[in-house]
């Protein structure tokens, strides 16, 4: 009993991770229809903005200070991968707007050239970083039950993101706007929006969002320039099946994949429980196509 | 009228030359080309077989498959279980002694025959392609989610033939072969004859595939993809066609990894997964989708490129590959054929009015003689 | 109209010249430019003959490791150790009086690739031996290339055992110089409860059959056995399962990355050290830089050599790396094993008089070499060379303090003929 309880921990933990990996997705993908395979590499950007953020900590202010790092690494990442999303939107993104196959194999060169960007600049061997004190240990609730402190701080900030993310679309101006042009956007465009820069600006966010995440990732995995690789697909996988355009849906996704596939893995093994998920998505979408939560809409295509 | 009609036997004529050249040229690469050269052409040229049937299904009926390392994979598989079994004369396979098995599991077995294994290598990925296709198209799931479904398929088959180390040898994939019926697989004469194979069932395959394209399901196709509820409403049922030609695809897909194979002596699961799959679409790009001979093209200038990039540039090989995606998708969409045609196209004119005054001036001199 | 296909032309320029910077490559190859080494020396001298690599006044050797892809972070140390050895030979004079020239190659953790580059190497520039591999896959990728075109190549990693070319030299352990002893050891001093953790792949499989053979003919038990696929990032469930099991070991054949996570979220479920022991068989210094020592700390390792083991050669050894790559960087076992291979392969040369790779397999045996980890000799027979096994356990440094060590090298065994147990495990 106390295992299924730490397993449906587990299953919510693995949840909010995959959650945070898929939000810039489900923006970038969701909202804009650009299939960016380098979304990968933007969580490994912040990852990397995250160890250097140490580096400067280590090196320049005084170690009683250390522990706040992880919150100004969080900002950084952001900041970083931002700009990065920034600068290929207006150099690459924006000339394959409505050809989303081929955004794929454009994006998916350019995720090359920053892993080797990458390998140039930190070098091949992994990075570590090193957790703050106020993360370590755990909740421990019952006996034998001990949830970690960096889990539960991941479950948070995906919390935080989240209405973040829900107050700046549903509650501002700038969302407004967004949410207008990916709907119409020659109806936006005449309304006087400019649709150029709510394109690079959400792009940037979904880049942003990536940075985040991969801050988060630094505290339960390894840095190294090919990170972004591991988490890209089950990301796609999350937004495809929550459904594409809404955000909810990928929170229910995230935890469709996540749960399931925890108890699929404690029941069998990792490489068993990851090929079930995977025949459950596929087989899940044939049921529902348009995923597990659809925008309604009028139109045949 | 008569004009038109010329020009395109003209063009008929000078492409068929052309065609030929090529062909001739490959047949008589061995002759001078190093043993190391020609093994990577004959590699690049399965390569070229598996881009044509990608191009057949993305080029053609627009739906991006990004698991066709899975269909490669899977044929090669199939002559990798066969060319095993030879090397052991039908004793447990090294790999399966090692991961525990005592005898050689009831699947392999008929892959001890070429008249089983050699089909299979085409029919196993076509009845996968058969599964996955009945059910996708019949639901209408298209565009990007069925390029994200491929893309889930690549992960099962590739994490389930990593975790069955005792039938599929694992990581290392299945290795160390000796002879196909009978000649080494070591001996230059042996790999030269597997190469012209190779080139003989290229010409095959693309003279198969042109047929298809041109051929009234072709069209039906072409019009799918352009517009598939018109195509519907008008009365076909486009999800039929993209079954039929998504098996062809995966099953073109697994004889050139039969092939592939041959060449290279190893199939691991790292051939089949998302990178080698998504490299296969690049291929096609570069070259020109939806047109053969684009397929072709960009299959062996990327992988030439690829070798001689990484033999003179191993630190930083990786940013011209990347930088190559790049640029094909955004400044050449139609690829390298289609930059070609547009060049010839902006030509044209100029040669025509040339011509014509070399005509008239050639009356003249006719008239006056 | 007009703009776009001049653009166009353009593009198709760049990209036919990056094309043709490749193919250009492969003719330049022949001679000396490109991926040579940076010794001044080797490059200044003059072409490498094509044909035999005799002639003329440099001998090739080949370097193939991966610098690109997932296993890049493990390769890339040793292809820089390997280019340290080399670089010192050649300022030393060479061997046979000739410079070493070197050509590098990328196996971009993919497995044909390696079979492909390395019948380049052989084929084609015609090396005298080639240095490189790391995942079991990659050299058995290699293995047929090397027996058809009878080239040498020289392997420096731990690996699983039961295999023997006379094409390769294996200057990594082998499975009775890490795993056996390593279970002995922590049978002894630890408990007899193991719990066996691998990465889904064909050498954790291996080590684990023959760890369960051994278990059960020395009275341990083996409670549990799990794999995770490669690039797996969750370790919350399998650590679920370890403490429903509640082993006193658990045997980490983990790869790579998973080790980072699987460590990280160790440390946070609470289990230390202390509560645990955990043994791995993957994770050297290096590795231990990138998980972070912090998390490591106390946990067990068994290896052959250590950036702390305490000969004069070492002393030397780790100066000379930290001097040519900077000194943040550490040493690791397959790192020396890698630099040891260079010399072991110029001293068998030397003796033989020739590249020749039948005389150079014949000359090789008995060769005894004074390495960073102590003094190795060459098993002509099997063709590894006797280690010491040491285990070792982390330090707050991220260094290894060894708690163990054989008195003497330990007799390479890959098939394990001299153990009982493990008479089934072998059989060909």
């Amino acid at each position: 009993m106390e295992v299924q309880l730490l397993q449906l921990f587990n299953g919510i933990s693995v949840s909010s991770i995959l959650l945070l990996i898929a939000l810039g997705l489900a923006i970038t993908f969701g909202l804009m229809n650009v299939i960016n395979m380098a979304h990968g590499e933007f969580i490994m950007i912040g990852a990397y903005s995250t160890y250097v953020t140490q580096l400067f900590f280590t090196s320049n202010i005084p170690a009683d200070y250390f522990g706040y790092y992880f919150v100004l690494a969080i900002l950084v990442s952001f900041a970083v991968a931002f700009i990065f999303g920034f600068v290929l939107e207006i150099s690459l993104i924006r000339f394959l707007y409505g050809r989303p196959l081929d955004s794929l194999l454009a994006t998916w060169g350019v995720g090359l050239v920053l892993q080797q960007l990458a390998r140039s600049i930190f070098g091949a061997p992994n990075v570590a970083v090193q957790a703050p004190a106020w993360l370590n240990g755990g909740l421990e609730v019952m006996d034998g039950i001990i949830l970690p402190y960096k889990r539960l701080f991941i479950i948070a900030l995906v919390a935080v993101v989240l209405l973040a993310m829900y107050l700046f679309i549903y509650r501002s101006n700038a969302g407004r706007r967004m949410r207008a042009v990916m709907q119409n956007r020659e109806m936006a465009a005449c309304l006087g929006i400019s649709t150029r820069r709510v394109d690079s600006m959400t792009f940037a966010i979904g880049s942003g969002i990536a940075g985040i995440a991969g801050c988060a990732i630094t505290l339960l995995g390894s840095i190294g320039p090919s990170l972004g690789t591991y988490y890209i697909v089950d990301a796609f996988m999350v937004v495809v099946l929550g459904g594409v355009g809404k955000l909810i849906g990928s929170v229910f996704g995230a935890l469709g994949i996540g749960v399931t596939g925890t108890f699929f893995e404690y029941w069998t093994n990792a490489s068993i429980g990851k090929v079930l998920v995977f025949i459950v998505i596929i087989a899940f979408l044939q049921w529902k196509p348009k995923g597990l939560v659809t925008m309604r809409t009028r139109s045949l295509d | 009228m008569e004009l038109t009609a010329k020009a395109s036997l003209q063009k008929k004529i000078l492409l068929t030359s052309v065609y030929s050249i090529v062909v001739l040229f490959l047949l008589l690469a061995p002759t001078f080309l190093s043993d190391f050269r020609l093994s990577l052409l004959a590699k690049f040229l399965a390569f070229a077989i598996v881009a044509i049937g990608l191009d057949l299904i993305w080029g053609y009926s627009g739906i991006l498959s990004l698991g066709h390392g899975v269909f490669f994979g899977l044929g090669a598989y199939c002559m990798g279980m066969f060319l095993k079994l030879e090397a052991t004369g039908g004793k447990l396979p090294d790999f399966m002694s090692w991961s525990g098995l005592s005898e050689i599991p009831w699947f392999w077995k008929p892959f001890a025959h070429a008249w089983f294994a050699l089909p299979a290598g085409i029919l196993i990925p076509a009845a996968l392609a058969f599964i996955l296709g009945f059910f996708t198209f019949r639901n209408r799931i298209r565009g990007v989610y069925f390029t994200i479904l491929t893309q889930a398929l690549v992960i099962i088959v590739t994490t389930l033939f990593i975790g069955q180390q005792q039938y599929t040898g694992g990581t290392n994939g299945i290795t160390g072969y000796q002879t196909i019926f009978g000649f080494s697989l070591s001996n230059q004469s042996t790999k030269t004859v597997l190469y012209l194979v190779t080139v003989v069932l290229l010409v095959a395959v693309f003279i198969l595939c042109q047929r298809l394209v041109r051929s009234r399901s072709g069209r039906v196709l072409r019009a799918v993809r352009d517009a598939e509820n018109r195509a519907r409403f008008i009365g076909y049922n486009p999800s039929s066609y993209q079954l039929f030609v998504f098996c062809v695809s995966a099953g073109i897909a697994g004889l050139a990894g039969m092939l592939f194979v041959l060449h290279v002596g190893i199939i691991s699961p790292t051939t089949m997964g998302i990178v080698p799959s998504i490299e296969i679409v690049l291929w096609v790009a570069l070259g020109g989708r939806g047109t053969l001979i684009g397929a072709v093209i960009g299959a062996v200038l990327v992988n030439a490129a690829k070798s001689g990039l990484s033999e003179t540039y191993p630190d930083s090989w990786l940013f011209f590959l990347g930088a190559l995606f790049v640029i094909v998708v955004v400044f050449m969409p139609r690829g390298l054929v289609g930059l070609f045609n547009d060049i010839v196209g902006k030509l044209k004119p100029r040669m025509q009015t040339i011509m014509q005054a070399k005509g008239s001036k050639m009356k003249k001199a006719g008239s006056n003689g | 109209m007009k703009k776009n296909v001049w653009s166009s032309v353009v593009m198709v320029v760049l990209v036919f010249s990056l094309i043709l910077a490749g193919c250009g490559g492969n003719s330049a190859n022949n001679g000396n430019t490109g991926n040579t080494t940076p010794t001044p020396d080797a490059t200044n001298e003059g072409t490498g003959a094509e044909g035999s690599t005799d002639d003329g006044d440099t001998i090739k050797v080949g370097i193939l490791h991966s610098l690109s892809g997932t296993m890049a972070i493990s390769e890339v140390s040793v292809k820089d150790a390997e280019l340290m050895a080399i670089n010192e030979i050649n300022a030393a004079g060479g061997v046979l009086g000739k410079q070493i020239e070197v050509v590098i190659e990328d196996g971009a953790s993919d497995w044909p690739t390696f079979a492909e580059k390395a019948r380049k190497l052989l084929q084609q520039d015609q090396v005298a031996t080639v240095f490189g591999g790391w995942t079991s896959a990659s050299r058995k990728a290699m293995l047929p290339v090397f027996e058809e075109l009878n080239g040498l190549l020289w392997y420096p990693v731990q690996y699983e055992g039961l295999e023997s070319s006379p094409n390769i030299f294996y200057t990594g352990a082998t499975t009775n110089q890490q795993i056996v002893p390593a279970v002995e050891w922590l049978l002894e001093n630890r408990g007899k409860k193991f719990f066996l953790l691998g990465s889904d792949y064909v050498f954790p499989r291996t080590a684990n059959k023959i760890i369960k053979a051994q278990l059960e003919a020395s009275g341990g038990e083996t409670v549990a056995e799990e794999y995770t696929p490669l690039g797996h990032t969750d370790y919350s469930t399998v650590i679920s399962k370890i403490k429903e099991a509640k082993p006193d070991v658990v045997f980490n054949t983990l790869n790579g990355d998973s080790n980072v996570a699987f460590f990280k979220q160790l440390k946070d479920a609470g289990i230390s050290a202390d509560d645990l022991t955990t043994l791995s068989v993957s994770v050297a210094e290096e590795e231990i830089r990138g998980i972070g020592t912090d998390v490591l700390e106390g946990h067990l390792a068994a290896w052959n050599y250590y950036q702390t083991t305490d000969t004069p050669e070492n002393e030397k050894f780790v100066a000379a790396y930290k001097a040519a790559y900077g000194e943040d960087r550490v040493t690791a076992d397959p790192i020396e094993a890698g630099y040891i291979a260079v010399y072991l392969w110029a001293a068998a040369v030397e003796k033989a008089g020739t590249t020749d790779v039948d005389k150079v397999r014949e000359a090789a045996d008995g060769i005894e070499f004074n390495a960073p980890e102590g003094k190795v000799t060459i098993d002509g027979e099997t063709q590894h060379i006797y280690k010491k096994v040491l285990i070792g356990e982390v330090q707050a440094d991220g260094m290894f303090k060894t708690l163990h060590s054989t008195e003497e090298p330990v007799k390479p065994d890959p098939y394990l003929k001299g153990y009982e147990w493990a008479s089934g495990l072998a059989e060909q």
